[in-house]
């Protein structure tokens, strides 16, 4: 093996400079077309790079006062700085603000653990269901001494993160059961599994929100009322698990007829098949779909403001609304911006590292 | 003559009975008829196209027939799953392509249905599949993936594969006709060595050096009929049908 390996890296010499410098050669330099596009591919960049910089850092004021701010060119930290607790917590109450903190800890952290392929096993879905419990009671309070806080009160990134894997974790198993059903031969559960797809592929995540918050409590009998955060992520589910069915599907049906075949001549009966020999092959296909299906949920968690939640986008929005200060939008703006890239940024690379290490290991 | 006598005595294993099965209009499969005695090793052959694949699929339910019946073991095999899944605990089949499970290593892939089948524990499967990875060659490989051995490597796996089933039958569809040359052999001897063992075979194939090394007896099929069958002296040296005569004649050569 180790031979092998041996043999495939090129054979490099010479100091990391020198070694470059050929790179750069190679791939730069090449030709006097090439040099040509490098030189103004490098014209270009270096435009942009200062105009960001001179903005972000040279005629920036980063100290905290206001009056600061009012005179420098550039952009105004001290706005971001003030205004983070209610980017993060929204209009969680100040006193309690250690709680989102330790919710988004357990939140990240159990995403960061269920990542490692070592933890895949049922008990991760028991894991999750006891975290997901104790994420709650820990937000919403009302035990152990807790001061009870409303759900709408939730709100920043914190309510995204709980939208967001909330959403995750249960859009991925109704998605498998929506993509069994509908390859299933039992006509009633498969037409019940094409139209709840089709249905919410069918129309914008943003009207199933309205639908949820408004027509939803138009089923339930008077008197019942659900929280309509509980509404939103519900929405959220389905919508989100019809695109991730067809994802699954797809990778269900890449599978070749003779894995089905040895499966069935071995005498293992449909979930066995299913859960051993079809669905570990499937699902190692779709890693990168499934991966854009989580980003773009991710994202779209932001849409829950047209119903009154107050998620990071809509926190931020109200802060560049706030009269204390001159409309600092950008630099409210760009700090979830890079937020938001950071989570998706890091999912993105997740999905090519595991894409990576399963073909790895399974072939040479 | 010594054969027939081997087997008079035994019992039937695979009883069909008058089997007809149609794909949408075209008749695929007419009036076979076969018995099979435990301890039998059938070959059969025929052009292609002629239902030999499809004959045997039939056998172990991977294909429906729409007439006539199929008994394994006494046991119907139907609509009714209950004795599906008991029949196929019994037939097990080798594929022309393998058909491993590509994302379990060799070990994983002998003791997945032992375990999940026959409920054996881990350790039993284990040592059983370590047996026949010893009996077919290639115990060394037992850690490594399906995608990192050869292809003659990969069908004797899936022979051990079903030998874990310890099934009474073995289906084989033209085991070595995906495999390169000097691959056939290292196959065809852990099929003769079965052959010698007494399990009961029929295997589809063109190779017609094994069908007069171990066959008790040769089918001949054209059309989705069985045309003749002979054991396997009779059958070379003296075969009685005309397109019989044709096939044996384009597939020996000259
Ligand atoms: N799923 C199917 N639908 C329709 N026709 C089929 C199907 N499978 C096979 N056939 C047809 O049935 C006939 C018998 O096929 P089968 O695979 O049993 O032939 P074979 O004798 O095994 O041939 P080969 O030597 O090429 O493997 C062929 O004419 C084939 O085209
Ligand atoms: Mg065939």
């Amino acid at each position: 093996m180790t031979t092998v390996a041996n043999q495939r890296v090129q054979p490099v010499s010479g100091t990391t400079a020198s070694r470059s410098w050929r790179w750069m050669r190679e791939n730069l330099f090449s030709s006097p077309f090439n040099t040509i596009i490098t030189l103004f591919c490098i014209f270009v960049i270096w435009n942009i790079l200062e105009v960001i910089l001179s903005w972000a850092v040279i005629n920036a004021s980063f100290g905290a006062s206001k009056e600061a701010c009012e005179v420098a060119a550039g952009a105004c930290w001290a706005y971001v700085h003030a205004m983070y607790r209610f980017l993060l917590f929204g209009t969680y109450p100040a006193a309690e603000h250690w709680r989102p903190v330790i919710a988004m800890i357990m939140l990240t952290s159990g995403m960061l653990l269920s990542m490692n392929r070592r933890f895949w096993s049922p008990w991760l879905a028991v894991a999750w269901i006891v975290g997901f419990i104790a994420v709650y009671f820990v937000l919403a309070g009302g035990i152990l001494g807790l001061t009870p806080v409303r759900t709408s009160q939730w709100g920043g990134l914190t309510l995204t993160l709980v939208l967001a894997v909330v959403g995750i974790a249960f859009a991925a198993p109704l998605a498998l059961l929506l993509a069994l059903g509908r390859r299933s031969e039992m006509p009633l559960i498969k037409v019940i599994c094409i139209v709840v797809i089709e249905v919410f592929r069918g129309v914008p995540l943003i009207s199933v929100l309205f639908m949820a918050s408004v027509m939803f409590p138009l089923f339930l009998p008077t008197g019942v009322s659900i929280d309509v955060l509980l509404r939103a992520q519900i929405g959220i589910i389905i919508f989100q698990a019809a695109y991730l069915a067809e994802v699954f599907r797809g990778g269900m049906q890449a599978i070749p007829k003779g894995q089905y075949e040895a499966a069935d001549s071995l005498g293992l009966n449909y979930w066995q098949k299913t859960f051993k020999i079809i669905l570990p092959q499937a699902l190692r296909l779709v890693i990168p779909p499934t991966m854009s299906t989580f980003i773009s949920l991710f994202k779209d968690t932001s849409l829950v403001v047209i119903i009154g939640l107050f998620d990071l986008l809509a926190a931020t929005r109200a802060a560049v609304n706030d009269p204390a200060w001159r409309q600092e939008f950008i630099e409210a703006y760009v700090f979830i911006a890079i937020i938001y890239f950071c989570f998706c940024f890091f999912m993105s690379r997740y999905s090519n590292y595991l894409d990576n290490d399963l073909k790895k290991s399974t072939s040479h | 003559m010594t054969e027939q006598s081997r087997l008079a005595d035994r019992e039937s294993v695979i009883q069909v009975k008058k089997m007809n099965k149609w794909y949408g209009d075209f008749h695929v499969l007419t009036d076979i008829d076969l018995d099979v005695k435990q301890g039998e090793r059938i070959v059969i052959c025929g052009p292609s196209g002629s239902g030999k694949s499809t004959l045997i699929r039939c056998l172990n339910r991977l294909e429906e027939h729409q007439e006539g019946d199929i008994t394994v073991n006494g046991i119907e095999l139907g609509d009714n799953v209950k004795n599906i899944e008991v029949i196929r605990k019994d037939v097990c089949m080798v594929f022309q392509h393998f058909n491993l499970f590509p994302h379990l290593t060799v070990l994983d892939n002998l003791t997945l249905a032992p375990m999940f089948v026959l409920k054996q524990p881990k350790r039993e499967a284990e040592a059983t599949a370590m047996k026949f990875l010893e009996r077919v060659k290639i115990a060394e490989q037992a850690n490594k993936y399906p995608g990192q051995l050869s292809g003659g490597q990969q069908q004797r796996v899936a022979i051990a594969r079903s030998l874990c089933m310890n099934p009474k039958v073995m289906l084989f569809d033209e085991p070595t006709s995906a495999l390169d040359p000097e691959m056939i052999k290292e196959v065809l001897d852990v099929m003769i060595e079965l052959a010698q063992e007494g399990m009961t075979m029929l295997c589809v194939t063109h190779e017609m050096g094994f069908a007069k090394q171990v066959a008790d007896r040769v089918i001949f099929m054209d059309a989705g009929q069985i045309v003749e069958e002979n054991e396997p002296h009779e059958f070379f040296n003296n075969p009685q049908n005309d397109r019989t005569k044709l096939f044996l004649s384009q597939i020996l050569g000259h």
